[in-house]
C-alpha cells in the first residue's frame, strides 16, 4: 500500500498553485490529505501531480461576521471545532464537527477539503447544504462562489472544475429564533455514519415557523428536506413522524455491508424525530436566553 | 528463600524497551541510514476468486530501474515448485490440498500469491507488481457454506462435493437417547468468518552469509522451529545452516502459527539468489486477503432432555468452511466437535462434521480455535432448553455440570492432540455461584422492570466453557548461569505480547533463588533452543513454564553439588538466597559462595578474566583422582530439560453480560460484563487479567462488529480497517468484573493451565443469550441463531417477529 | 525513468535531519526507514489504526497520511522523544510511559507508540481528565491485545504522575 509516483509542487503563492493545477489535467490538490492519501496508498487514485497547498499564506483563517462563518481552506477541523466564535455564530457546525472521524484526523483534515471531497457520508457537506452555505473557489481565470445547492453533483463528485482550488467555505450564522440539532448512528464511534441528520428549526413563541432537516448517508449526495409543512407548527411524535415520512420521499438509502436499506429508512425516521426535537428545544432555550 | 514471585503482580521487564520505541519488530530489522542495501519484496496476488492462469507476462517489469528479481511458478524448481506442506495430516482428511508458494496454473482465492518481485524499496516493488500482466480463464467461484454444500461448482475439480474431510465421533447412542427422551429440540446455528487481525501483519527478513554458509531469517511467527525446518527442507539446506529468529511480534492470535507462508520461503530464497538482505512486510490489505481467517461454520443440533433439562442425547452436525486450502488440517473443526461439550456431561453425544472447500482465504486457528463456535452451539442449546421448560438458564446448566468429584472426567472422545478428551480438574458449580454473584443474576429481574419503566430494554446472558490448554507434544528450556551470576534462559516458543520474559523469569527466580532482575529470557531463537513447538493453544505458560521450572531445578542441582563441594558441606544444608549459596543457619558472609563463582568453578578452564574468576581461586572442587571434567559431568553451569505432558490440561470459565438494546435503532450497548476464570494457579495475575480483558474485547468484536464479508464473486468487500470493524475503546465494556477460581492442574509441576485464549471463547454465546433475553418480551419467538449480529440485523429480526406489548413481569430465564 | 528526489529537512525530536526522498515517501516510512526511528509503527496505512501517530507541532497526526515532503517546516515528536532528560543516557520514562508500566497498559507493544504520543498531547490539553475524557482521548487508536481497560487506567495514572513531577 504505497502511492504511485507523482510530480510534487509546494507553491508559496496562490497564483503559482493555480498555474500548477491548470498545467496538468491529472493534477490534484493536497490539503489535509486525510481522505486523499489513503486513496493514493491503495492506488485507487493516481494523480500525475500533487499541488500541496499547505504552504499557501492566509488560508488557515476562521473568521466570523454578522452573516456567518468564513472558514479558510487550510483551517483544520480541530481549529474550527475549538473556536468559541464558531460555536456562538453557528452551533450546528460545532455539533457536527465533533462527529467528524477522530481527533487525530481532525488535527490534520480541513473542513473545506472535506466539503469539496463531496462524500455523501461525511458531515460537513451536509451541514453546508442544510445551512445554505457556499464555497468560494479560484482558478487562473478568477474566483467564483458556488452555493451549496449547486455544489454536490454525485458520489464523491463536486462541481468544482479540475483547475479550481476551494479557498473558503461560508456557513450562514444562526438566525433569530433558530435552534439546531445533530445526531448520527455509526457502527463504531468515529466511523462514517450509517445515517446522520441535522436540523434547523425556527420558532416564534412556541410555534415552529420553519424547519429543515439535512441527511447524510441516506442518498448519494447530501439531501435537505423542508419539513415545515408536515410539522404543522409543532414538534410532537406524530408531527415528526410525518416529517420523517416526507423526508423518505426525498431519500434513497442504499443497502451495504453494514445496513439494509430498510434499516437506514428506520434510522431516517428515528433521527428525524430526534434532531427535530433537539433543534426545537435548542430554539426554545435560546429564545429564553439559555444557550 | 527469596521472596516468592510466583503469583505476584510483577511489572513486565519487556515494557521498558517497548515504551521507549526500542522494540524490534520484523520490519525494524536492519533499517535506518546505516543499513543501506536491504531490498524489499511485493507480491502480485490474484484479483479473482477462481481462475486458470493462462499466461503471465513480466516483460514490462524487467527493465524498471531498481527491480532485482521477478518470479512466477515457472521460476521455481525442486521442492520450492511443489505444494506447500500439509502441516497436520489426519486419516479423515481424505482430500487435503495446499497452495504453491506461487500459484501454478490455477488460483483459488482472491489474494493467492502469483508473482514475487524484489526491488530497491517497497514503492518500486509495488510499481513493478502493477505492471505484470496475467491472463485468466475464469472458473465459477464457490463462496460461502451454502455454495460449498450445494456443490454445483467445485473448488478443486478432483475433490467431489468440495468435501475435504468428514469426521464422526460418538460416545453412547445419541440418536437412540434422543428418540426416547421426554423432550426434544432442534436448532440451526451459524457463525460467520472473522480473523485474528493483529496490528502487525506478517513479515520476513532474510540474510544469506556466503562466508559462513548460513541463512539468518527473522520472521513474525508463532513457531520459529517450524519455519526453520520448512526453510531448510524447501531450500535444500541443512537444518544446521538455517537460523530463525523471532523478534518482537506485534500480535499473533493464531494466524502466525500457520507456516511456512509463501513469503517465508521466497524471501530467503531471494536473499540467497541475490546475495542481498531481502525484506517482506505485509500490508493491511494483504493481511486481509492472503493470511488466514476462521470461525465460519453452520451447525444443526438435535437434543433430547428430561424435565430437569438434563441432556440425555445430543446430536450435532456441522459444516466447516476451510477456505481454499487445508494447511492446518482439521484442528479447528476437531476442537469445535470436542470442546462443544464444555462443562457438561450429556448422556450420549454424537458429532459429525464436514470440512468444505470454498474459493476464499484459507482457514487456520484464530484465538479460541473452534471453541467459540462450539461454546455458542452448546450454550444456545442450553438457553433453548431453559426457554422450552420455562426454567432459569442457570438451573439447566447446573443440572448438566460435571461435578467436582468426577475428575478426571473422560468424555470418551479423541481431542485435537490425538489424546483422550479427559478433563483433569475443575469446579463448575463453584464457578457458576461466583458468576451469579458477580453479575447480579438474581437481582436482574428487578433491574429489568426498573428499566422497562423508562422504556429501556435490557437483557442478561451467560455462557460457560472448558478449554483444553497446554497441548503437547513438548517444550524445552535451557538455563545458563554465567560467571557474572546472571541467568540466561532460553525457550524455543515465541512471544507475541504475553509477557513471557517476565513470567518465565518469575519462575526461574523462584526455582534458583536469584534476583528477578538477573534473569533474562529469550524466546523463539533457534540458535538458543532448537527444539520447540510453538505458541498456540494457550500452551506457553503450561509447556515452557513447566520446562523452564524443570531446567532451573536441574541447574539448581548442579549449583548445589558444586557449592557443597566448595564449601565442604552437605547439599541438604545449603540454600540459595539472592544468588548466594550458603550453609543454612550460618551468619552472613561465612560459608557462602555466589552463583557467579559457582559458575567459574563449573568450568575447569579458568582464565581470570573477571572478578568472579579471581574469587573462585579460594575454592577447590572436583576429585583430583579424576579427569578435570568427570565422565558423568559437563563443563558449565547449565540445565536443560523438557516438559511433555500426557495430555492437555483443561481450564474453564463463565461469562455473563447485561446488554441494552435501543427500541428504535436496535443499537446494542454493554452495561455490565462479568468473568469468572479458572486457569489453575496464576503466575502473574496482572498478566492473566490483561489476557482476559483483551480476549473479552476481541470477543465483543467477534460478536457485534467483525466479519469477513465476501460477495458472490469471492471478493472480500471489507478488506480494510474502515469496514472490518475492530472495536475501539468506545465499543468495549468500560469495566470488566473478574473473579478467579484456582483449581490446580495435577498434570504439571506448577499446577497451571493456559489463559491466553479464554476471554474470547464465550463471546458469541453470551451476547446471543443476552440480546435474545432483551428482545424476547417484545418480539415473541425472536431467536438469535446467527452471529455476529449488527443493529441492522437485529432490526430485521424485529421486523420478522412483530411486536406485542411487553409482558409485565418476565423472569430472567 | 528514475523518480525525482526532493531534498528536505525534517525536525524530529529536536534534531534536524537532511534527507533526499521521492515525493511519495510517506512520513511514516521516512521516519522509520530513512531516519531509523522505528518506534513509530505502521499498522494499516489508511489512517484508521493510529499506530503511526506522531506529534506534528505538538498535535497528534497520522504519519501514514502525510508525505515527508509535506512535513517540512514542522516540529515532529516520535515515541523516541518522549523520555525525560534526567542526565542518564536513556532518560527517565515520561509520565505516560511510566503509567503504562504501572498499569500494564501494553501487551505486544505494537500499537503502543501511537497511544503514547496521543495521550502525551491529550494531557497537555487536558491535564486532569475524567475517565470518560480519558476514553475519548484514546478513541481513535486501535489495540488488539489489551481491551483498552488498562490503557484508560494508564491515562488517569499518567495525569497523576505528571502532576507529582515538578
Amino acid at each position: 500500500m504505497k502511492p504511485a509516483p507523482f510530480a510534487y509542487v509546494r507553491p508559496q503563492g496562490l497564483q503559482h498553485a493555480l498555474e500548477a493545477l491548470a498545467a496538468d489535467p491529472g493534477a490534484k490538490v493536497l490539503a489535509g490529505g486525510q481522505s486523499l492519501v489513503p486513496l493514493l496508498s491503495m492506488r485507487l487514485a493516481a494523480p500525475s501531480t500533487l499541488v500541496d497547498i499547505n504552504a499557501l499564506p492566509d488560508l488557515d483563517g476562521i473568521r466570523v461576521d454578522d452573516t456567518g462563518i468564513h472558514v479558510g481552506a487550510l483551517a483544520r477541523h480541530a481549529d474550527v471545532l475549538a473556536s468559541a466564535d464558531v460555536r456562538r455564530v453557528q452551533p450546528l457546525v460545532t455539533l457536527a464537527l465533533s462527529h467528524v472521524a477522530h481527533a487525530t484526523i481532525r488535527n490534520r483534515g480541513t473542513t473545506v477539503g472535506s466539503i469539496v471531497h463531496a462524500d455523501a457520508a461525511a458531515e460537513m457537506p451536509m451541514v453546508l447544504a442544510l445551512l445554505g452555505g457556499s464555497v468560494t473557489v479560484a482558478s487562473t481565470s478568477g474566483t467564483r462562489t458556488i452555493p451549496a445547492s449547486g455544489l454536490f453533483a454525485g458520489p464523491l463528485e463536486s462541481t468544482l472544475r479540475h483547475d479550481e482550488i476551494a479557498l473558503e467555505a461560508f456557513f450562514p450564522g444562526l438566525g433569530a429564533g433558530e435552534g439546531v440539532g445533530f445526531e448520527e448512528v455509526a457502527r463504531r464511534h468515529g466511523d462514517y455514519a450509517l445515517v446522520g441528520a441535522g436540523a434547523v428549526v425556527r420558532v416564534e413563541g412556541e410555534a415552529v415557523v420553519a424547519a429543515e432537516v439535512g441527511f447524510l448517508s441516506a442518498s448519494d449526495v447530501p439531501v435537505v428536506v423542508d419539513v415545515t409543512d408536515p410539522l404543522g407548527g409543532v414538534v410532537s411524535t406524530s408531527s415528526t413522524d410525518r416529517a420523517g415520512e416526507l423526508a423518505l420521499q426525498h431519500l434513497d438509502p442504499a443497502e451495504d455491508l453494514h445496513a439494509t436499506a430498510a434499516y437506514r429508512r428506520q434510522l431516517v425516521r428515528v433521527l428525524t424525530t430526534r434532531v427535530l426535537g433537539a433543534a426545537y428545544d435548542d430554539a426554545l432555550g435560546r429564545a429564553r436566553g439559555e444557550a | 528463600m527469596t521472596t516468592k514471585l510466583f503469583g505476584e503482580r510483577v511489572p513486565r521487564v519487556e515494557d521498558q524497551r517497548f515504551l521507549r520505541g526500542k522494540g524490534r519488530y520484523v520490519d525494524d530489522v536492519l533499517v535506518g541510514p546505516g543499513a543501506g542495501g536491504v531490498l524489499h519484496a511485493a507480491v502480485l496476488r490474484s484479483p479473482h476468486a477462481h481462475a486458470r492462469i493462462v499466461d503471465i507476462d513480466v516483460s514490462d517489469v524487467l527493465d524498471i530501474d531498481g527491480v532485482h528479481l521477478v518470479w512466477t511458478h515457472d521460476d521455481l524448481s525442486g521442492a520450492m515448485a511443489e505444494p506447500l506442506p500439509l502441516l497436520i495430516p489426519h486419516p479423515q482428511l481424505t482430500h487435503g490440498r495446499t497452495q504453491y508458494a506461487l500459484a501454478k496454473d490455477e488460483v483459488n482465492y482472491v489474494g493467492e500469491a502469483i508473482a514475487f518481485v524484489v526491488a530497491d524499496d517497497r514503492y518500486l516493488a509495488e510499481d513493478a507488481v502493477g505492471r505484470i500482466k496475467v491472463s485468466y480463464e475464469f472458473l465459477p467461484p464457490v463462496v460461502g457454506l451454502d455454495g460449498a454444500r450445494g456443490a454445483e461448482h467445485l473448488v478443486h475439480e478432483d475433490v467431489p462435493g468440495n468435501v475435504a474431510a468428514r469426521l464422526e465421533q460418538e460416545n453412547g447412542d445419541a440418536r437412540a437417547a434422543i428418540a426416547s427422551a421426554p423432550h426434544t429440540l432442534s436448532l440451526d446455528l451459524t457463525v460467520e468468518r472473522s480473523a485474528s487481525t493483529p496490528l502487525e501483519g506478517r513479515g520476513t527478513v532474510a540474510r544469506w552469509d556466503p562466508d559462513t554458509g548460513r541463512m539468518t531469517v527473522w520472521t513474525s511467527t508463532q513457531t520459529s522451529t517450524g519455519v526453520r525446518a520448512a526453510i531448510a527442507a524447501k531450500l535444500g539446506m541443512d537444518l544446521g545452516q538455517v537460523d530463525v529468529v523471532t523478534p518482537d511480534v506485534g500480535g499473533g492470535f493464531g494466524v502466525k502459527i500457520n507456516h511456512p507462508w509463501p513469503e517465508e520461503l521466497l524471501v530467503p530464497l531471494a536473499a540467497r539468489t541475490l546475495g542481498r538482505v531481502v525484506k517482506f512486510t505485509e500490508d493491511r490489505r494483504e493481511h486481509f486477503i492472503s493470511a488466514a481467517h476462521e470461525r465460519g461454520q453452520q451447525h444443526q443440533v438435535e437434543v433430547g432432555y428430561d424435565d430437569d433439562g438434563r441432556i440425555l442425547g445430543l446430536d450435532v452436525r456441522f459444516w466447516h468452511d476451510n477456505g481454499a486450502y487445508t494447511p492446518y488440517g482439521l484442528i479447528v473443526p476437531i476442537i469445535t466437535s470436542t470442546q462443544l461439550l464444555g462443562p457438561y456431561k450429556p448422556g450420549a453425544y454424537r458429532v459429525v462434521f464436514e470440512s468444505l472447500y470454498t474459493n476464499t482465504v484459507m482457514v487456520t486457528p484464530y484465538r479460541g480455535a473452534g471453541r467459540p463456535q462450539g461454546c455458542y452451539v452448546m450454550e444456545r442449546t442450553m438457553d433453548a432448553i431453559a426457554a422450552a421448560l420455562g426454567k432459569d438458564r442457570t438451573e439447566v446448566r447446573s443440572a448438566n455440570f460435571i461435578q467436582p468429584d468426577e475428575f478426571p472426567y473422560d468424555h470418551g472422545l479423541i481431542f485435537q492432540d490425538g489424546r483422550e478428551l479427559e478433563y483433569d480438574s475443575g469446579d463448575y458449580p463453584a464457578s457458576l455461584d461466583k458468576l451469579k454473584a458477580l453479575v447480579g443474576w438474581d437481582e436482574f429481574p428487578a433491574f429489568r422492570e426498573e428499566m422497562a419503566r423508562e422504556r429501556r430494554r435490557v437483557g442478561i446472558g451467560l455462557a460457560c466453557y472448558v478449554e483444553g490448554t497446554g497441548v503437547g507434544p513438548y517444550e524445552g528450556a535451557h538455563v545458563h548461569i554465567e560467571t557474572s551470576g546472571k541467568v540466561k534462559v532460553a525457550t524455543g516458543l515465541t512471544t507475541q505480547g504475553q509477557g513471557h520474559a517476565t513470567v518465565f523469569a518469575q519462575i526461574v527466580a523462584d526455582a534458583l533463588g536469584v534476583g528477578f532482575e538477573n534473569v533474562e529470557v529469550v524466546t523463539g531463537d533457534t540458535r538458543r533452543m532448537p527444539y520447540a513447538v510453538g505458541t498456540f493453544a494457550s500452551r506457553a505458560a503450561v509447556m515452557s513454564g513447566s520446562a523452564i521450572h524443570l531446567a532451573a531445578l536441574r541447574t539448581r542441582e548442579k549449583v548445589l553439588r558444586i557449592a557443597a563441594d566448595a564449601l565442604e558441606a552437605s547439599e541438604d544444608d545449603l540454600e540459595i538466597v539472592d544468588g548466594v549459596v550458603s550453609v543454612k543457619g550460618t551468619p552472613d558472609g561465612t560459608a557462602s559462595i555466589d552463583l557467579g563463582t559457582v559458575a567459574v568453578l563449573s568450568n575447569p578452564l579458568r582464565y581470570a578474566f573477571d572478578e568472579a574468576s579471581k574469587a573462585a581461586t579460594q575454592f577447590t572442587v572436583g576429585d583430583p583422582g579424576k579427569p578435570p571434567v568427570a565422565e558423568d559431568d559437563e563443563p558449565g553451569l547449565e540445565g536443560r530439560d523438557f516438559y511433555s505432558p500426557e495430555r492437555s490440561t483443561f481450564a474453564s470459565g463463565m461469562h455473563a453480560v447485561i446488554v441494552e438494546t435501543d427500541p428504535d435503532t436496535a443499537e446494542i450497548k454493554i452495561l455490565k460484563y462479568a468473568v469468572v476464570h479458572d486457569c489453575g494457579r496464576l503466575i502473574n495475575p496482572m498478566i492473566v487479567e490483561g489476557q482476559i480483558q483483551g480476549g473479552v474485547a476481541q470477543g465483543v468484536g467477534g460478536a457485534l462488529y467483525e466479519r469477513m464479508a465476501y460477495d458472490e464473486s469471492g471478493q472480500l468487500v471489507n478488506a480494510s480497517f474502515m469496514d472490518f470493524l475492530m472495536p475501539y475503546v468506545t465499543e468495549v465494556p468500560a469495566h470488566i468484573d473478574i473473579d478467579h477460581l484456582e483449581t490446580p492442574s495435577p498434570l504439571n509441576p506448577l499446577g497451571i493451565k493456559g489463559a491466553g485464549e479464554a476471554g474470547v471463547i464465550p463471546s458469541a454465546a453470551v451476547f446471543a443469550s443476552a440480546i435474545e433475553d432483551a428482545e424476547a418480551p417484545y418480539h415473541p419467538g425472536l431467536g438469535i441463531t446467527a452471529m455476529p449480529i449488527s443493529p441492522s440485523e437485529l432490526f430485521e429480526l424485529r421486523q420478522a417477529h412483530p411486536p406485542v406489548e411487553p409482558v409485565e413481569t418476565k423472569e430472567s430465564s | 525513468m528514475s523518480e525525482e528526489l526532493v531534498d528536505i529537512r525534517l525536525t524530529v525530536n529536536d534534531v534536524v535531519h537532511a534527507l533526499r526522498v521521492p515525493a511519495r515517501r510517506l512520513l511514516s516510512d521516512a521516519l522509520r526507514h530513512d531516519l531509523g526511528l522505528t518506534g513509530t509503527h505502521v499498522g494499516c496505512e489508511h489512517g484508521v489504526c493510529g499506530a503511526c501517530t506522531v506529534l506534528v507541532d505538538g498535535r497528534p497526526m497520522r504519519s501514514c497520511l502525510m508525505f515527508a515532503v509535506s512535513a517540512v517546516d514542522t516540529e515532529i515528536t516520535t515515541v523516541e522523544g518522549l523520555a525525560e532528560d534526567d542526565g542518564s543516557p536513556e532518560g527517565r520514562l515520561g509520565p505516560v510511559q511510566q503509567a503504562f508500566v504501572e498499569c500494564h497498559g501494553l501487551q505486544c507493544g505494537f500499537c503502543t507508540p501511537g497511544f503514547l504520543t496521543t495521550i502525551t498531547a491529550g494531557l497537555k490539553h487536558n491535564p486532569e481528565p475524567t475517565e470518560d475524557e480519558a476514553r475519548e482521548m484514546i478513541a481513535g487508536n486501535l489495540c488488539r491485545c489489551t481491551g483498552y481497560a488498562n490503557i484508560v487506567r494508564s491515562v488517569l495514572r499518567a495525569a497523576e504522575i505528571a502532576s507529582e513531577r515538578p
